[in-house]
């Protein structure tokens, strides 16, 4: 009798707060929409209006969905030049920084000196600098030594940018990596240049692929370099070009800039998907985060 | 320990550390340097040491004191306010949410995050823009429109950066209450500790490490913002959204005054220097 009611109590206690929970749950999902509401609106009316042909600054569906917003800016002038203008400044800079931040990575995290943790110290403190503060005496110094307008004074300075950061990040994955398997290398006589492509690199093989595809999604939407550092028209990247193309505003074609918005953002959101499961959490700024 | 030769172990750390002197270490040098002197884009050889003239300039020139303002309104309302509340608000409800609505809520929010700046700066302009989608959503409720962009530019372009910077912030906070121990809210909830009482005394000194490291970071990122700015308003109406970067900008390369431009810039390049230093001791980093 007495275990009967006290079980039937428990009962009522769990159905209680099954429902409480319930409807915890119904208020943070109804919330959340409504954020989630004002957050896709913009993102709406990018898709919607590249789909438009007769597309204006609002949210609506078009009256025909038409491919011509996106015929129309696959043109040279318009895509292709800036998007491979992009492709040339970004992947080259990404590659200097990954490259460097690899070979730089490799003594800091297995030696040790004196001068290694300032060093580090120096290059964390770095990373939080704002690198917009540095462009006026950049752009100055450019004209100076002659690098202005050129691209691979650009991708140089591009690459330096990432650089701290992508140090970083590439040390923290390598001193993931166990030093016993290195020693096991060296032990079978292995140099020291074969221990590193054979061994270490290989073992961090998803590490440096976070690193690369992350200094590229950074570099691929930078702005502000490529404006203040190159100057000929044909040599813009797509970040320029998507703002001299609506900067001058007055006769826009928002359908087509839309589409040619959709163009450029593509390669950064399919690579931020590839990359996404290792990004995710607090991993957003590497160790330092963690602290 | 190591099978690699004594002194040319270290030999890798030799391109980065080439690269990032030259690049950065040297305009940053260099930005000391013009910094003190009356450079002008058109006669850099001549120029001459004119000691602390830009500053006293900056402090006594009304555009400067306006952007200053305005760097702390963008700051405070966008990073400190915006992205900060918003992304722990996120985070708080996402862990109480059903996961559908989580991923498509996250992926939204993260993909505002990812989006190339200039491409998000368009997309909001075109949003407060007077005939925009804003203005139909509030004649819609029956509120009254406005030109944002014209009215209230420093807080539409604040908006747009919470609608851009939020999701680093859902992340942090979401890692951080994910490590919080379900015993401790347990024990929290048993001693009646509910709602705003459990945020307040049990949630937020929890998490108060990744709050700091948040509100910092935050803070660094939104100070150097300039394309979204620049793409939305271009600083105006007349310098009613002249942020530090987007007045140095104009200075040094609108109206060619390098020298001047620098100073301002090595005033932000300070700014962020003590914030970074703040942020390095609050971290106790360890190597």
């Amino acid at each position: 009798m007495r275990t009967r009611q006290k079980r039937a109590r428990r009962e009522r206690g769990r159905r209680e707060r099954g429902r409480r929970e319930r409807g915890r749950r119904l208020a943070a999902d109804a919330a959340l929409l409504l954020l989630a509401t004002a957050f896709a609106l913009p993102l709406v009316w990018l898709l919607l209006a590249s789909l438009d042909p007769g597309a204006d600054l609002r949210v609506r569906a078009p009256s025909t969905l038409t491919g011509e917003n996106f015929r129309a800016v696959l043109t040279d002038e318009i895509a292709f030049t800036p998007m491979l203008n992009s492709l040339l400044l970004c992947g080259g800079a990404t590659a200097v920084t990954v490259v460097c931040a690899a070979l730089a990575a490799y003594p800091l995290s297995r030696h040790r000196a004196r001068w290694a943790r300032p060093y580090l110290l120096t290059v964390l403190f770095t990373t939080c600098l704002p690198i917009t503060a540095v462009m006026v005496p950049v752009y100055a110094l450019f004209v100076r030594v002659e690098l202005i307008d050129t691209r691979y004074g650009t991708a140089l300075f591009m690459a330096a940018s990432q650089l701290p950061f992508a140090l970083w990040l590439t040390k923290n994955f390598m001193d993931a990596v166990p030093l016993v398997l290195e020693e096991a290398a060296w032990t079978d006589g292995a140099s020291g240049a074969r221990t590193l492509t054979r061994v270490v690199l290989p073992l961090m093989g998803p590490g440096l692929t976070v690193v690369t595809v992350y200094t590229f999604i950074q570099l691929w939407g930078n702005f502000f370099v490529p404006f203040m550092l190159i100057l000929t028209p044909e040599r813009l990247p797509a970040s320029v070009s998507v703002y001299t193309f609506f900067g001058n505003y007055g006769s826009v074609v928002y359908g087509q800039l839309a589409a040619f918005s959709i163009l450029y953002s593509l390669p950064v959101l399919l690579l931020y998907v590839l990359i996404a499961r290792r990004l995710g959490g607090g991993f957003a700024l590497g160790g330092a985060v963690k602290g | 320990m190591s099978a690699t030769g004594g002194r040319w172990r270290w030999a890798p750390i030799a391109p980065a550390t080439v690269l990032m002197l030259l690049f950065l270490g040297g305009p940053i040098g260099y930005c000391v340097w013009i910094a003190f002197t009356d450079t002008q884009l058109t006669g850099a050889a001549g120029a001459d040491f004119v000691g602390f003239e830009n500053f006293r300039r900056a402090f006594a020139d009304d555009a400067f004191r306006n952007a200053v303002w305005l760097t702390l309104v963008f700051t405070v309302v966008s990073a400190v306010l915006g992205q900060n509340t918003l992304g722990l608000l996120l985070a708080g409800l996402m862990r109480g949410a059903s996961r559908p609505v989580r991923s498509v809520t996250g992926s939204l929010v993260i993909a505002a995050w990812v989006l190339p700046e200039i491409v998000a700066a368009f997309l909001l302009y075109a949003f407060f823009r007077r005939e925009g989608t804003l203005n139909a959503l509030l004649e819609w409720l029956g509120l009254p429109a406005q030109n944002w962009l014209f009215t209230l530019p420093i807080l539409a372009v604040s908006l747009a950066n919470v609608w851009r910077g939020t999701a680093f912030s859902m992340l942090i906070y979401s890692a951080a209450l994910a490590e919080i121990p379900r015993d401790v809210v347990e024990a929290a909830e048993v001693d009646g500790a509910r709602g705003a009482r459990r945020l307040w005394y049990v949630t937020l000194p929890m998490i108060r490490r990744s709050i700091g490291t948040n509100l910092m970071l935050n803070t660094l990122s939104t100070l150097s913002v300039f394309g979204l700015i620049w793409a939305m308003t271009r600083g105006g109406p007349g310098s009613r959204s002249q942020t530090l970067p987007v007045y140095m900008y104009d200075q040094a390369l609108v109206k060619s005054l390098i020298g001047y431009g620098t100073a301002v810039a090595l005033l932000l390049l300070v700014v962020g220097a003590l914030f970074s230093v703040v942020y390095l001791r609050l971290m106790r980093v360890e190597l």
